[in-house]
C-alpha cells in the first residue's frame, strides 16, 4: 500500500502510471466513501500540487486548477457569469467542506446531486485531463457519464477545469432546493446564464439541472425558446413551458417523489431565470 | 507508516501514523487531543473541526501527510491562548450555549475561526460560518447568542453568590469543562493498551444464519484475540429494560431479526480490528422475508417474530372514561383522521463508546448512558454476576433523549475484558449507531373527537399502533403511556384510548424524548383545531374552554387540587396569538405565493414512571476540612442535572453551590439516583437531595444549637453560624470520620406517589404533571411546499425554575428536535444510515425562540418544580402542522412534512 504526495505533475503521472491508485484531493468524498475504514490501497494526494491551485484567466477562458477549492473559488474576483457558481460553492456542505473540497473533485465524484455540475454546465466548461500521453480536453457533459461514472481512463488525472469567457453584461444565478437550510443533499438544483444583447433580447441562454436525472442536465429546448425574449424576468419566466423539461428522469427517493421534483423544477427554473434578471448591470 | 511534524496548539509534535489516517484519529489517538471529537467520520456534524493554518476543516477528512509542516489548532489550545477564544468560552458559558458538550469543540473552533476574520458578524453571517456543525441538545440559538455577544464584559459567576440559589441562573457546573474541551465522553476515557472490538452484524432485515469455522478465522488473522457468539454469554443472551418484556439476545443466535443485528464480536488490536474486511468473516447468511411495516407485520400471514406474541403484537394499552361512543353520538361537530408518523433517530453527536476492564472478579463499565443501575443489573445477568460484581462509571454523555437508557455496546466490551483480562473498548461508528440503537416508534392513530356547540368536547375515540421493531425495548411504557396522555392536557370526561405495540423486522424502537407522547399530539391537536374551526370558535379559545384545572378530573379519573398549569400556559400566549394572527391576516390579505401562518398546541407529561416505584437516593457528607461532598447519581445527559441537583442541595443546606464538591455518577460512590427519563430528575432526584440538604443542615443546625435561622458557613476545618447577632464555630476535627471520611452526613430517599392503573386505566399514574403550549409563525412557500419558520413562543408551566438558563436550553433543545421530526426527519432502515440521509435542523433551521416561563407550583415538586425535558417536545409539531394548515390550508396527515408532502397536500387542499 503506497501513499505520494507530489510535489509536481509529472511525478504524480508517474505514480499513477505505476500502479491502480485512488486519488486524493479536498477528501470531502474520500473519506465518506470509505465507511469508517482506514485506507487500504494506494493513493495518490495530490494536494501539494501547487500548480494546479488556483483561478487564472487564460486566453478565451477561466482555468481553475484542480485543487482549487470551494472558498477559494468564493474568494476569487471573478465576473457575473461565475455568480452562479459561487452561489453553489456557497451551498456545498458548509464552510468545512468547502475549505477543503475542490471544485475538479466535485465534478470526479460524479455524484447526480453534485452542487458545482450545473452551474459548470451553463458555462460550458470542459474538464482537461492529464495522462503519461500528454493531455486531452473533454466537455463536461462528456466527462460526466453517469452516476458516480466519469471518462477519466486509469493513469489519468483531472489537471484543471476550463471555462470560456462570456461577454460582462452575461448574468448567472444558482439556487438549489432542499428539505434543510444548510448541509442538504439537494432535491432539485437550477442553475442559468443569462446573456442580453444591446438590443434588450436575450442573446444566449444556458439552464442546467440537477438532482434530476443520473447526471445534472442542460435544457436546449428551453434554451432556444429563451433566445430572443426580452431580457426581463416575466418574460423569461412565461417561456418555460413543461416539454422544455423533456431531458430530466427525476426518481422518488428519500428526499422527494418524482412529481414534485417535476413541478418544483418548473417553478424554480423560473425564479432562478428571475434571479438573472434582478442582478444589477455593471 | 510515515512520521509528520506539524505545530498543534503551538507546540510542534510528531506522530508516527499511516500517510492516509484521518486527522482526527491522529490528534485522538496518537497525541492523546481528546478534545477533538468524532461524530460521524463523513463530514457531516462538524465535531471533529479543527483549523489547518487558520481554516475550518473536518479532521476525520483531512489526510495525515496533509498536515506536514503545518499549523493545527484545536479548541483545547485556542481555550487557553486566544483573546477571541476565551472571551469566547466565557460568552458560551453565559448563554448555556454547551449542553452535552459533544459539539461544543468544533463549535468553538468554527465560531474562532469567524470571529478572527470578522470580529463582529451578524446573525446571518453566524449562520453561514457555523452550519458545518451539527448540535442536538442547544437548538443553536443559545450558541448563536453567545457569539454574537461574545464583545460583552465578563460577569462573576452566580454560583459564588450567598442567598437563593434555587431560581438563580447559575452558570453549568460542567459547563467549561465542555467548552474547553477538557470533559470527557465515552471514547476518551480508555487507558491506551485497551483492545477494540468491532461487531459483526446481520445485514438482512431477517435472516437464519450459521457461523462457519471462528478458530480458523482467529488463527488466520493474527492480531485478532478473540470471536465471541451467543455461546460465550455466561448469563442469560437476553436483556431489555422492562423485565417481563425482556428479548433481546446480546448475539442473536441462529435468526437476526433486524438489519444490524449483533452476531459476532471480533477483539483485537485496533489497527488490525479497523483494517479488517467483514466480508471474509465466516458466517453464512439465509435470508427470509421480513416484515418492515406494521401493516405487513399485522398481517394473518406474517412471520412471527417472537412465538409468544401472537399477531406479532408486543402488548396493548387502554384508558377508558364515560362513553366515548354515547358522547360522539350527540356531539354537534364530530371530526376525524387518521395520522402517521416515522421512525425518528436521536442523533445524538455522540455514538455510544467506551470501555470495560477486569478488576479481579469484578468488571467496570465507563460508558455514556442514561442509566447507570439498571445497566449494572441487567449486565449482572448477561454475565451471570452478582450486581456487586458490575461497577458502571458513567463518562460524560454526548446526548442521550432516551436511546442510552438501554444497553448497546457494554454487554460485548465487558464480555470482552472479561475473557481476555484486559481493558477493551468500542465506539460504535454513526451507521451502527443508527442502524442499531433504538428509535422513537412510528405510529399510525386513529382519532376521533366530537364537540357540543358550545365549544365542549364531547367523545374522544383514540387508537394507535406503535411500531416497535424487533424487539420490546420500552414499547410497553409507550403502549402504557400513550392511552393516558392523547387527551392532551384537557378535560375529556367521555374517552376511550387504545394502543398496541406491534413487532417488525426493523430496529427496535424504544424511549425518546416523549415516549409516544409527541406522535399521539399531533393526532390530538390537528384536530382541535378542525374542531374549533367547525364550531367557529377561535382555535386558542376552544383550547382554553378545555383546558384542564385544578380539581378537574383527567381522564384517568386522577384529580389535582393544586398544579395544574395547562390554562395559565395558554393565557401566556393569547396576546401573542391575537399579534401573530393579526399579522398574518394583514400579509396574507395581499400575497397568495407565501403565505403565513400561526399554529398552536399543547401538551402535558406526568413526570416520572407510570404507576411504579420510581425512587431516588441523594447522599451527601462533610469532610473534617469543611469540604461538603454530594454524591450525585443523577446522569446529567446535557439536560443540566449536576447543576438543578447541586441547585436544589445548596438550597436546601443553605450554601451556595460553588461550596460543593460533587462526585459521580458512579454504581460505587452514588445511591441509585434512577435513570434520567420520564422527566424525573429535577422533580425525583431534586426531592431527594431537598430532603439530603435538609437533613444536613439540621444535624448542623443542631451541632451549633441554632436555630432554623442561622445562616451556615463552611470553613477550611470548621463551620460557622451566624444566628442573628450570635456567630459560633464549630471546629470539625473533633467530629469522629466515618469510613467514608465524613464527619457528617445525609443520605435521603424521595419516591413519588402514585397509584396503579385498572382494567379500563383508571388510576393516579403521576405525582406531578408538567404543561405547554406553544405557538408557532412560518411562511410556506406555497408553490414549492417550503416551509420556512419565522418565531416559536414557548409557554412552559415548570412549577418552579430551578435555573432560568437551563430551562431555556430544555425549552430550545426540545423545539429542535420538534422541528426536525415535524419537517425531515426520518429513518428508514437501510436506507438513511448517515448524517447526510438521516437529517436533522441545522443553525438555519430553528428560528428565534421565545420562552415564557409559567411558575403553578406543584405540591410535590422540590420547591414547586415539575419536569420539563420531554415536555417541550411535544407541542411543537403539531403546533407547525397547525400553522401549515393555517397558513395554506392542507392537512398534514404524515409526518415528517417534507416539501413534497406539504406541496401535495396543499393540492389536495385546492390551492
Amino acid at each position: 500500500m503506497r501513499y505520494a504526495v507530489p510535489t509536481t505533475l509529472r511525478e504524480a503521472i508517474d505514480f499513477l502510471a505505476s500502479g491502480d491508485a485512488r486519488i486524493l484531493a479536498g477528501g470531502t468524498d474520500f473519506y465518506p466513501a470509505l465507511n469508517d475504514g482506514p485506507v487500504t490501497f494506494d493513493t495518490l494526494d495530490i494536494s501539494r500540487l501547487e500548480d494546479l491551485r488556483g483561478i487564472s484567466e487564460a486566453e478565451g477562458g477561466w482555468r481553475i486548477g484542480a485543487t482549487t477549492t470551494w472558498t477559494d473559488l468564493v474568494r476569487a474576483p471573478l465576473p457575473p457569469c461565475f455568480d452562479g457558481l459561487k452561489a453553489s460553492a456557497r451551498e456545498v456542505g458548509s464552510i468545512q467542506i468547502q475549505n477543503a473540497g475542490t471544485v475538479a473533485g466535485n465534478l470526479c465524484n460524479a455524484s447526480p446531486a453534485a452542487d458545482g455540475v450545473p452551474p459548470l454546465l451553463t458555462l460550458d466548461a470542459s474538464v482537461e485531463v492529464t495522462g503519461a500521453a500528454g493531455g486531452r480536453t473533454l466537455p463536461l457533459a462528456a466527462f460526466i457519464t453517469g452516476v458516480r461514472k466519469t471518462a477519466l481512463q486509469p493513469g489519468e488525472l483531472v489537471t484543471a477545469v476550463l471555462v470560456p469567457s462570456l461577454p460582462t453584461v452575461t448574468r448567472s444565478a444558482f439556487r438549489k432546493l432542499g428539505a434543510r437550510r444548510y448541509l442538504v443533499i439537494s432535491i432539485a438544483m437550477i442553475a442559468a446564464v443569462v446573456v442580453p444583447g444591446a438590443d434588450g433580447a436575450v442573446m444566449d441562454a444556458r439552464v442546467a439541472v440537477g438532482s434530476c436525472s443520473p447526471v445534472a442536465q442542460r435544457l436546449p429546448a428551453l434554451e432556444q425558446a429563451l433566445v430572443g425574449a426580452p431580457f426581463a424576468a416575466a418574460a423569461l419566466a412565461a417561456r418555460v413551458r413543461p416539454e422544455h423539461l423533456a431531458p430530466l428522469s427525476p426518481i422518488d427517493d428519500v428526499r422527494g417523489t418524482a412529481d414534485y421534483r417535476a413541478e418544483a423544477v418548473a417553478e424554480l427554473v423560473a425564479r432562478t431565470l428571475t434571479d438573472c434578471c434582478a442582478v444589477e448591470g455593471p | 507508516m510515515t512520521t509528520v511534524t506539524f505545530t498543534l496548539n503551538g507546540a510542534e509534535v510528531r506522530a508516527t501514523t499511516a500517510p492516509g489516517a484521518r486527522l482526527s484519529e491522529v490528534l485522538r489517538e496518537r497525541l492523546g487531543a481528546r478534545d477533538v471529537k468524532v461524530g460521524c467520520n463523513a463530514g457531516d456534524c462538524g465535531a471533529c473541526t479543527v483549523l489547518l493554518e487558520g481554516e475550518a476543516v473536518c479532521a476525520c477528512m483531512v489526510p495525515a501527510a496533509r498536515v506536514e509542516g503545518a499549523a493545527v489548532e484545536t479548541v483545547a489550545g485556542m481555550a487557553s491562548l486566544d483573546g477571541v477564544a476565551s472571551r469566547l468560552r466565557a460568552s458560551f458559558q453565559r448563554h448555556g450555549a454547551a449542553q452535552c458538550g459533544i459539539c461544543t469543540p468544533g463549535a468553538m473552533v468554527s465560531a474562532v475561526a469567524l470571529l478572527r476574520a470578522d470580529p463582529d458578524p451578524d446573525e446571518a453571517v453566524v449562520k453561514d460560518a457555523m452550519a458545518g456543525v451539527l448540535c442536538r441538545c442547544t437548538g443553536y440559538r443559545k450558541i448563536i447568542d453567545a457569539v454574537l455577544d461574545v464583545r460583552s464584559p465578563a460577569t462573576d459567576p452566580p454560583q459564588r453568590a450567598n442567598g437563593r440559589q434555587v431560581g438563580a441562573a447559575i452558570l453549568r457546573v460542567d459547563g467549561d469543562a465542555k467548552i474547553s474541551g477538557t470533559e470527557r465522553f465515552g471514547d476518551d476515557v480508555a487507558p491506551a493498551d485497551a483492545l477494540v472490538v468491532r461487531l459483526v452484524r446481520s445485514p438482512h432485515h431477517h435472516a437464519s444464519f450459521a457461523l462457519g469455522d471462528l478458530d480458523a478465522f482467529v488463527a488466520a488473522h493474527p492480531g485478532i484475540a478473540k470471536v465471541l457468539t451467543a455461546a460465550d454469554v455466561p448469563g442469560r443472551n437476553c436483556f431489555g429494560v422492562i423485565p417481563n418484556f425482556a428479548d433481546q439476545p446480546v448475539f442473536a443466535d441462529e435468526t437476526a431479526r433486524f438489519r444490524g443485528e449483533p452476531v459476532a464480536a471480533i477483539v483485537g488490536d485496533a489497527d488490525i480490528v479497523a483494517a479488517l474486511n467483514l466480508a471474509d468473516f465466516p458466517v453464512t447468511w439465509a435470508p427470509l422475508p421480513g416484515v418492515l411495516t406494521m401493516d405487513a407485520a399485522e398481517d394473518a400471514l406474517a412471520p412471527a417474530l417472537h412465538p409468544t406474541r401472537t399477531g406479532n403484537v408486543m402488548c396493548r394499552g387502554l384508558v377508558q372514561r364515560g362513553d366515548a361512543e354515547a358522547a360522539l353520538a350527540r356531539a354537534d361537530v364530530v371530526v376525524e383522521g387518521a395520522f402517521e408518523t416515522g421512525f425518528v433517530e436521536h442523533a445524538y453527536i455522540e455514538p455510544e463508546a467506551g470501555f470495560a476492564v477486569r478488576t479481579g472478579d469484578r468488571v467496570e463499565i465507563h460508558a455514556c448512558t442514561q442509566a447507570p443501575v439498571m445497566d449494572r443489573d441487567t449486565m449482572a445477568e448477561i454475565m451471570g454476576l452478582d450486581p456487586d460484581q458490575v461497577r458502571i462509571v458513567p463518562t460524560a454523555v454526548g446526548g442521550g433523549f432516551g436511546s442510552k437508557l438501554d444497553l448497546s455496546l457494554q454487554p460485548y466490551m465487558a464480555l470482552a475484558a472479561w475473557r481476555l483480562n484486559r481493558p477493551v473498548r468500542m465506539a460504535y461508528t454513526r451507521t451502527e449507531s443508527i442502524q442499531s440503537t433504538t428509535k422513537r416508534h412510528p405510529a399510525q392513530i386513529r382519532l376521533r373527537i366530537g364537540a357540543t356547540r358550545d365549544g365542549q368536547i364531547s367523545g374522544f375515540d383514540f387508537d394507535s399502533a406503535f411500531n416497535t421493531g424487533a424487539y420490546a425495548s420500552w414499547g410497553p411504557t409507550v403502549a402504557n403511556r400513550v392511552p393516558v396522555h392523547a387527551s392532551g392536557p384537557y378535560h375529556v370526561a367521555d374517552y376511550r384510548a387504545r394502543s398496541r405495540g406491534v413487532h417488525t423486522h426493523c430496529a427496535p424502537s424504544g424511549a425518546f424524548r416523549g415516549f409516544g407522547v409527541p406522535q399521539s399530539a399531533v393526532a390530538q391537536e390537528a384536530l382541535f383545531d378542525e374542531l374549533a374551526d367547525a364550531l367557529g370558535m377561535d382555535r386558542l379559545a376552544f383550547r382554553r374552554r378545555n383546558a384542564l384545572a385544578d380539581g378537574v378530573p383527567t381522564v384517568t379519573g386522577q384529580v389535582f387540587d393544586r398544579g395544574v398549569g395547562i390554562g395559565a400556559c395558554l393565557d401566556a400566549l393569547a396576546p401573542h396569538w391575537r399579534r401573530a394572527r393579526e399579522e398574518a391576516a394583514a400579509w396574507n390579505a395581499a400575497h397568495e405565493d407565501v403565505r403565513l401562518g400561526v399554529g398552536i398546541a399543547s401538551g402535558w407529561y406526568g413526570c416520572g414512571n407510570t404507576s411504579l416505584p420510581n425512587p431516588s437516593t441523594i447522599k451527601a457528607g462533610v469532610r473534617a476540612d469543611g469540604t461538603v461532598v454530594l454524591h450525585q447519581g443523577a446522569v446529567d445527559i446535557g439536560q443540566g442535572a449536576n447543576t438543578v441537583i447541586a441547585q436544589i442541595f445548596a438550597e436546601a443546606l443553605g450554601v451556595a453551590v460553588d461550596r460543593l464538591s460533587l462526585l459521580g455518577a458512579d454504581t460505587d460512590i452514588t445511591p441509585d439516583a434512577g435513570k434520567t427519563s420520564a422527566s424525573r430528575q429535577t422533580f425525583v432526584t431534586g426531592n431527594a437531595a431537598r430532603l439530603a440538604g435538609e437533613t444536613l443542615r439540621a444535624k448542623v443546625l443542631r451541632l451549633g444549637n441554632v436555630s432554623e435561622a442561622a445562616d451556615i458557613v463552611f470553613e477550611d476545618g470548621a463551620i460557622r453560624l451566624l444566628d442573628g447577632g450570635e456567630v459560633r464555630r464549630v471546629a470539625l476535627s473533633t467530629l469522629e470520620a466515618d469510613a467514608e471520611g465524613y464527619v457528617l452526613r445525609a443520605e435521603e430517599t424521595y419516591d413519588p406517589p402514585t397509584k396503579p392503573l385498572d382494567a379500563n386505566g383508571q388510576g393516579s399514574p403521576y405525582a406531578v404533571f408538567g404543561y405547554a403550549a406553544h405557538l408557532v409563525e412560518l411562511e410556506v412557500d406555497m408553490a414549492l411546499g417550503l416551509v420556512r419558520l419565522v418565531k416559536i413562543i414557548a409557554a412552559h408551566d415548570v412549577g418552579k425554575a430551578i435555573n432560568p438558563v437551563l430551562v431555556e436550553g430544555q425549552v430550545h433543545g426540545g423545539i429542535a428536535q420538534g422541528v426536525g421530526m415535524a419537517l425531515m426527519e426520518e429513518f428508514i432502515p437501510g436506507r438513511t444510515e448517515n448524517l447526510h440521509d438521516y437529517l436533522i435542523p441545522t443553525f438555519g433551521d430553528i428560528p428565534p425562540i421565545e420562552t415564557l416561563i409559567v411558575e403553578v407550583p406543584d405540591p410535590h415538586g422540590p420547591y414547586g418544580a415539575k419536569g420539563l425535558g420531554e415536555h417541550v417536545l411535544i407541542p411543537t409539531a403539531p403546533a407547525i402542522v397547525n400553522a401549515i394548515r393555517d397558513a395554506t390550508g392542507a392537512r398534514i396527515r404524515r409526518l415528517p412534512a417534507t416539501p413534497d408532502r406539504v406541496r401535495a397536500a396543499i393540492v389536495a387542499a385546492g390551492r
